[in-house]
């Protein structure tokens, strides 16, 4: 049972001290030990400071004279062909070391051992994906797949934070952010996006629903669907796109399709750590609905990148959604 | 190597050669591009048409309009008067009065 002490009982516990001590306040720290910081640093005069930066120009510009300065001289000199000389010989080096490199599709060459000899014979087999480079990115290796969403995630939240404006200056943002030229109804753009953005998207989400079909995947279709995604931005404006595109979108897109990701891929490791079945069908080789779980990672990843090329963009653009 | 794949690395050559001979910093960029552009293409030679996707797009797509956003937030470009605002820059170089008197 607590019994609550009286306030006069309660200020000399260490309690008390310490919870004093984290908030800053000043009764903690006896009067001696605090300095005043204001004696330390004299004031300048402004004359002296005048004086201090002349000083420092002179002293700058007589080392950067190359007639005072003989070293500056010879390094001005030797500088450029010094540099070529580098990047030739660099160059030269280079070229040289890459003679030492096995020839391409010899047999002896030390990639060829027995992991793409696996990817190749057993692959189609395991995964159900007729291109098997998707069927590598998104089933053997999937995990790194997964690591990569999550920096291009990473990469996006650091871009927001170092462009984000500070909400409180309303009036620095609405001078630095290019809204307020907005739209310029450029009629050469607008005819070509009208036509050129439905085809762009289109062909992205082709690519991205027939990954584990024909060349392409998540990567390539969601940097497809973001470019499409710009070039709208850049003909209609900011007022369009906030119709279907705002912070909230790219925040819910982001994270469900990361969580999905990872909740797939977390089933299937499950399964296989276990020696379990995991029951997911990989249906007949080269229809769409087959390989499993690809085209579900596909559509993830591909929805992560579209959403984080778009929001780079409009980060760099104004700083804000 | 047949005489396409000469002609694109030919080109590739030039381009990584120009872009770093140029001062410009918008035709540096639109350099840049075709650059990925032709790699694009090589990528399609060398048999792997995912590279050849993702190169056109990023590369030559989202990257290079990135940088021209770039180059308009610091006036680097600037398209309503097709000036270059470098005269700002200039500050730093100005000298202090009367330091020629005394040097």
């Amino acid at each position: 049972m607590s019994r609550r002490k009286s306030d006069e009982e309660y200020s000399k516990t260490k309690a008390y001290r310490f919870f004093k001590w984290l908030k800053g306040e000043d009764e903690y720290y006896p009067d001696e030990t605090k300095m005043d910081m204001s004696l330390l640093i004299p004031m300048e005069d402004e004359s002296d400071l005048i004086e201090r930066m002349k000083d420092k120009q002179l002293a700058k510009e007589k080392a950067y004279d190359e007639s005072s300065n003989k070293l500056l001289r010879f390094f001005n000199r030797c500088y450029r062909v010094v540099a070529v000389l580098f990047c030739i010989i660099l160059g030269a080096l280079l070229i040289y070391s890459v003679s030492f490199l096995p020839k391409v599709g010899a047999a002896d060459r030390p990639t060829n051992n027995e992991v793409p000899a696996r990817y190749i014979e057993k692959g189609l087999e395991e995964t159900g994906a007729v291109n098997i480079v998707t069927g590598m990115i998104l089933d053997y290796r999937a995990f790194d797949t997964f690591g990569e969403s999550n920096v291009l995630f990473v990469a996006t939240i650091t871009v927001l934070i170092l462009l984000r404006h500070n909400k409180k200056d309303e009036k620095d943002k609405e001078e630095s952010s290019d809204r307020i030229y907005e739209p310029k109804n450029d009629v050469i753009l607008q005819t070509v996006a009208k036509f050129l953005v439905p085809i762009i998207i289109v062909f992205g989400i082709y690519v991205i629903l027939n990954g584990h079909l024909s060349p392409g995947g998540g990567f390539s279709g969601g940097a497809i669907i973001g470019a499409g995604l710009i070039l709208y931005l850049n003909a209609f404006g900011f007022m369009k796109t906030e119709r279907f595109f705002t912070e909230k979108t790219y925040k819910w897109i982001s994270f469900f399709a990361l969580t999905t990701y990872c909740l797939c891929k977390a089933y299937s490791f499950y399964c296989g750590a276990n020696h379990l079945d995991s029951h997911i069908p990989l249906g007949t080789a080269g229809a769409i609905l087959s390989s499993g779980l690809i085209l579900i990672l596909n559509i993830c990843v591909g929805l992560v990148v579209a959403c984080t090329m778009y929001t780079f963009y409009v980060m760099f653009r104004k700083g804000d959604f | 190597m047949n005489t396409l794949q000469i002609i694109l690395l030919v080109f590739l050559l030039v381009c990584a050669v120009s872009v770093s001979v140029t001062k410009d910093l918008l035709n540096a960029i639109l350099i840049y591009m075709s650059f990925s552009l032709i790699m694009s293409i090589i990528w399609v030679t060398l048999e792997s048409p995912d590279l050849a996707i993702t190169e056109a797009a990023v590369g030559a797509g989202v990257t290079s309009v990135l940088f021209f956003v770039t180059l308009k937030k610091i006036h680097a470009i600037n398209i309503e008067e097709g000036t270059k605002e470098l005269s700002d820059m200039d500050i730093n170089t100005e000298k202090v009065d009367g330091l020629d008197e005394q040097a």
